[in-house]
């Protein structure tokens, strides 16, 4: 893959697992994401653990084989990991010692399966008698005024689905416990026994609004596993389509942001730019969401750019102006002000990424940190903002609605000349990692392939999944009338998280 | 503060004039220029024995049919996720690009391809439906496991380009309001009793609208230990949408043919011309 630093694989005995991990973090690395698959059959798992080591330096890869023994947990130590270890209870069957907290994640309360999903072998059966969640004793006789309120996950107006609990005592909310697994379609499993080229058409129907950048780490893993070189035009084209998705979804989220903050007029403009930003899309690849486009080895076809000099610039103007109303709207800042704050050192260790992340003052972005696709060579600017609220969230995507432009420019005005595709056969057993930032973080793809050359094992790590993680932290001890304009400003999705 | 602030906000929102499209399922529509619907299929370019077509359709929605002297391939839109790999794969022209999204019907029979796709039966007018609903009709969305695609083009329904109100049709948050229960997703198992909790609270008459591939078929996503396949076997479907995702028009044009303020335009899988016969109702 052009211009990405290569990924090392280091194998680790379960032993070494808590001293690496722990030396690792005291060096200043972030664990990212952990799964399991079966390379040598349905009882034998084998651990793959994915960090970075820092700036500049490539993702790090530990495997380790687990054994008879279950592997220790590292959740006391990267709090982050926990969700991924109880994924990988639920769906894989591997246990971890001393897990904190051994509640299945994925599967819903009341759910079982005969046998864990991910394992190979027959599909699982699946029993399910809803049962109610388990939520901390508070109240009781001596707080009569601490009430339960559960919300969803057919919630109001046309919004994806969710189940949200609230503990709360007049206005205050106490605790907050979300269900965010009501829409997991097992799409892991859906890529096993795929052709790597059909592959790309199911990583774009993982999280529709992030069908670029899903389709792009999907891409980029198949790349790294056949060792192919994507012709230059591909990838700067990519990034022109990347940054068009950045468009239309940071344009959604400031008109979804007004409609919190009841700005009706700034609610309208917003939803009407997002508009005009996806019709930009269906001009430029016949599709609103930009699917279709994208493939291993570079694009299927040449996407059509007669006449996006001229709607990019018509958009700018009519994008700063906006900006420029929101700056002078005193009554809307002040909602987002000092609402919904995560604290750095939160952020980093629960894993929270892109502009959630860059809003706290974390100067990190892997399109420059490890750089992918054509983007060293173009005028990337990285928004930080420091005041880890709703405001500082907001100030992030504003700054990058316009950077994002400014990139697309600069493709359009160096795009080099070239074929569009190269060959792409990742060999029998081979595997790949890959990433890319999406409008809400990163996400990753981690595929292998089997010895008939289709797909084994495809692993997603979404950026919603990291952000929901992170997001109750700034909900317990705030106020009802906060949370609908906090939710806002973290933009999630339910599909990245649940897929 | 609030003069100040807002004066700008009511002075843009009043000289900046409508904006909405004048779109109301007649001829062309500008904003949707370019954009890729259900691929044409013209069978009588097929050769024989090709099955490339077959290969790269993830969905499963093109399938060889055996015929008299040969197999050829047959498709179902209803599975169709518009990812026009089967254009690409097509070494005859036999599948086409084409901007056909208005793919709303009434039946899921009709979003099949068939060789002798009858002319558009004249809509009759059921003036009961029309007069009870015609301009206030009320939609309960349900999300039974949707990507967020079907759901981002809803959500562009109530910006001010397609700005849905003025026709009438409202998005209700409870169901014992709503006329009409719009599903997206391919109905995972854990949404599936909360979905039917929904149209039991729903009050007669009620539709039920398979809005998206996912809903209509399962499409790429359904199936599985996790999954269903569609509405069909799980609730009584009125309209099926097929798209991945339909776009706001698509999902307009479905509504009014809901309504029977349009007529239904795909027969077998292929649409009828852009001009609407005489006589036939207008939005």
């Amino acid at each position: 893959m052009s211009g990405s630093p290569a990924v090392m694989i280091e194998d680790l005995a379960p032993a070494e697992l808590v001293t690496r991990c722990q030396a690792a973090l005291g060096e200043g690395a972030r664990m990212q994401f952990m799964y399991a698959w079966f390379p040598e059959g349905p009882t034998a798992p084998e651990l793959r653990y994915v960090l970075h080591p820092g700036r500049g330096c490539p993702p790090h890869i530990w495997r380790c084989r687990p054994g008879d023994e279950p592997p220790p947990s590292l959740a006391t130590i990267a709090p982050l990991l926990s969700w991924y270890e109880r994924e990988t209870t639920d769906l894989c069957g591997v246990l971890f010692r001393g897990e904190p907290l051994p509640q299945p994640l994925v599967l819903l309360p009341g759910a079982t399966v005969d046998r864990p999903p991910l394992v190979p072998g027959p599909m699982p059966h699946l029993s399910y008698t809803p049962s109610p969640q388990d939520l901390p004793q508070l109240g009781g006789a001596t707080r009569e005024d601490v009430q339960l309120l559960p919300f969803g996950p057919i919630r109001a107006d046309v919004l994806e689905s969710a189940q949200f609990a609230f503990l709360y005592a007049g206005e205050t909310i106490l605790h907050y416990h979300p269900q965010l697994f009501f829409k997991h379609r097992g799409m892991e499993q859906r890529f096993e026994g795929l052709s790597p080229i059909l592959g790309a058409v199911l990583a774009e129907r993982v999280s529709g609004v992030g069908t670029v950048a899903h389709a792009l780490a999907y891409c980029h893993a198949i790349e790294a596993a056949a060792g192919c070189e994507v012709p230059r035009r591909a990838t700067w084209l990519r990034v022109l389509l990347a940054e068009l998705e950045r468009i239309y979804n940071h344009l959604h989220y400031l008109g979804h942001l007004c409609h919190t903050t009841t700005l009706k007029v700034g609610e309208a403009q917003g939803k009407y730019l997002e508009e005009s930003a996806k019709q930009i899309n269906s001009r430029v690849s016949g599709s609103r969401l930009l699917r279709g486009l994208l493939t291993p080895g570079g694009l299927r076809r040449e996407p059509q750019l007669s006449s996006l000099v001229a709607t990019l610039a018509q958009l700018e103007t009519e994008f700063q102006q906006y900006a420029d109303r929101l700056a002078a709207t005193t009554s809307h800042l002040d909602r987002l002000m000092t609402t919904g704050i995560l604290g750095q050192q939160l952020a980093f260790d629960q894993g929270a990424t892109g502009p959630v992340e860059r809003a706290c003052g974390l100067d990190r972005d892997p399109r420059r940190d490890q750089s992918y696709g054509a983007y060293a060579e173009l005028p990337l600017s990285i928004a930080i903002a420091e005041s880890c609220d709703a405001y500082a969230r907001q100030q992030v995507r504003i700054a990058e609605i316009f950077n994002s432009i400014a990139v697309i420019r600069a493709v359009l005005a160096g795009l080099p000349d070239g074929p569009l595709r190269t060959e792409c056969r990742p060999p029998p057993r081979g595997e790949g990692l890959g990433w890319a930032e999406t409008p809400r973080g990163t996400a990753y793809y981690a595929v292998h392939l089997g010895a008939d050359g289709r797909l084994a094992r495809v692993k997603i790590k979404s950026p919603s999944f990291s952000n929901w993680r992170v997001f109750p932290y700034t909900v317990h001890d705030s106020n009802m009338m906060d949370y609908a304009i906090n939710e806002a400003s973290f933009g999630l999705t339910v599909a990245g998280c649940a897929r | 503060m609030t003069l100040k602030t807002i004066l700008p906000w009511t002075l843009f929102g009043l000289t900046e004039g409508r904006v909405t499209t004048r779109w109301r399922g007649e001829g062309t529509e500008p904003g949707q220029a370019a954009f890729l619907g259900m691929p044409r299929f013209d069978p009588s370019r097929c050769e024989d024995g090709c099955r490339e077509c077959v290969d790269v359709c993830l969905p499963g929605a093109i399938r060889l049919v055996p015929g008299e002297n040969r197999d050829y391939p047959t498709v179902d839109y209803g599975r169709c996720v518009v990812c026009q790999m089967c254009v690409e794969a097509c070494p005859t022209g036999a599948f086409t690009r084409s901007s056909d999204w208005a793919f709303g019907s009434r039946t899921r029979e009709d979003l099949a391809w068939t060789r002798a796709a009858a002319s558009p039966q004249g809509v009759t007018l059921k003036r009961e439906i029309r007069r009870v609903f015609g301009r206030s009709f009320h939609i309960r969305h349900v999300d039974a496991g949707s990507c967020n695609g079907c759901e981002s083009e809803l959500q562009a329904l109530n910006n001010p380009y397609y700005n849905l109100h003025r026709l009438g049709v409202f998005f209700t948050a409870s169901p014992r309001f709503a006329d009409l229960l719009l599903v997206t997703g391919p109905v995972t198992y854990a949404m599936r009793g909360p979905l039917l909790a929904a149209f039991e609270a729903m009050p007669e008459p009620r539709f039920v609208m398979a809005a998206g591939t996912c809903a209509v078929s399962g499409g790429t996503n359904g199936g599985g230990w996790a999954c269903g396949n569609g509405l069909d076997g799980v609730l009584p479907v009125n309209m099926y949408l097929p798209g991945c995702p339909p776009n706001p028009p698509a999902i307009i044009h479905a509504l009014l043919i809901l309504l029977q303020r349009l007529p239904q335009r795909v027969r077998g899988g292929q649409l009828d011309s852009l001009e609407p016969a005489a006589g036939e109702p207008h939005a």
